[in-house]
């Protein structure tokens, strides 16, 4: 008795399974595929200084056509040459007006003796990376921050600093051997 | 014909899911807190609670019975209903993204609304027939709709209310609730069935 139940069980399960998954797959939403090969090339930091809200926003913007592939610093040169390679477009330089291009990669403190505790800086933050409240001190996770230092302009007493990312051997990565030719990863 | 309009009145008045019977609490006072998202979830709710009154019966009545093994009921129901909402979902995704996002989170939440498998369970101790399973999880449904919009609206009202700082929140909304449930006791002098 009981093994027939637990069979039975077993094959109407499957049977349920091989519906949905059939249904998964004859209503597949399609999603635009260009965009996702785009946002998969951006650095996903979301910092927003490339004036959308956020990287796959701009992956839209670029494939709709209402945005240049040079907005991103983040990035920098390398997503920017990764773009134009997978959109079939000239490389154009970075756009100044969204920023420089950041040599090493850097998170941000907060110096807690000055901070005071104002929330400005975690309203910034795109990633959610600063801890806080209200007249408490703030701190940084820096295994989320993205180095994107939006958190610096809103700061009214300038407790925040930028500082490289030191290796060691946790984020230790073999160097690129094309000089960069592929899109950088968030780490 | 009488039957069938009976069993719709019983439902979506006199022994209304929520406030008779009690069942389907949570996502009533959840989901109530917006008119616009209570349409939403009515919506879903009278989809999926239709669909899923109608094959449990299936099931209970040519796979379960058949074999004699009523007793596993309540988690073939429960796999019944996960695989209706489930499907329902795909489907509404599909066909109008734009009711998909309305409803968002509230569509796969409805597998945990206990008045679906209080439908389908009192479908089998009822003992109805096809058509009857059809028509109580419809009316069970649409009871449940106009019960969770007239309580989302009446709270949108009581927001913008001058309520006493000790009823404010939770409290207010669970008095109002129990008001109206009162008022639709009132429902049980109208037919007896």
């Amino acid at each position: 008795m009981l093994t027939v139940v637990v069979i039975l069980l077993a094959v109407i399960a499957a049977i349920f399974g091989i519906i949905l998954g059939y249904s998964a797959i004859r209503f597949k939403v399609e999603g635009n595929p260009v965009v996702d090969q785009i946002d998969s090339l951006l650095p996903q930091t979301q910092c927003g200084q490339c004036t959308f809200p956020g990287c796959r926003p701009y992956a839209e913007a670029i494939a709709s056509g209402e945005a240049e592939i040079n907005q991103c610093p983040p990035g920098g040169e390398a997503t920017i040459i990764a773009l134009a390679d997978l959109l079939n477009v000239e490389v154009l330089p970075l756009n100044a007006e969204h920023g420089e291009a950041k040599q090493t990669k850097t998170v941000v403190t907060i110096d807690e003796q000055t901070c005071i505790g104002c929330t400005l800086c975690i309203q910034a933050c795109p990633v959610d990376a600063i801890l806080g409240a209200a007249k408490q001190m703030h701190t940084i996770i820096t295994s989320e921050c993205t180095g994107c230092d939006l958190c610096i302009p809103p700061c009214p007493v300038d407790c925040i600093h930028i500082v490289p990312i030191e290796q060691n051997l946790h984020n230790w990565k073999w160097p690129r051997p094309d000089g960069g030719h592929s899109a950088p990863k968030a780490s | 014909m009488t039957e069938y309009a009976l069993i719709l009145l019983s439902t979506i008045l006199v022994n209304n899911f929520v406030l008779v019977k009690f069942l389907g609490l949570c996502p009533f006072m959840g989901v109530s807190r917006k008119l616009e998202t209570a349409i939403g979830m009515a919506l879903a709710t009278t989809f999926v609670l239709t669909l899923s009154s109608v094959s449990s019966f299936l099931v209970n009545q040519y796979i379960l019975a058949p074999l004699g093994i009523e007793f596993m009921r309540t988690i073939m129901f429960i796999l019944v209903i996960a695989v209706v909402v489930q499907f329902t979902e795909m489907v509404v995704h599909k066909t109008s993204p734009l009711l998909y996002n309305v409803l968002g989170i509230f569509l796969p939440l409805i597998t945990t609304n206990c008045a679906v498998l209080g439908v389908a369970l009192l479908n089998v101790q009822e003992q109805h027939g096809f058509l009857q399973s059809l028509f109580y999880g419809f009316g069970a449904a649409v009871g449940f709709s106009l019960v969770l919009i007239l309580f989302a609206a009446m709270r949108e009202k009581i927001a913008a209310a001058d309520v006493p700082e000790i009823f404010q929140g939770s409290a207010i909304a669970l008095i109002t609730a129990g008001i109206m449930s009162l008022a639709f006791m009132g429902f049980a002098g109208l037919i007896k069935v």
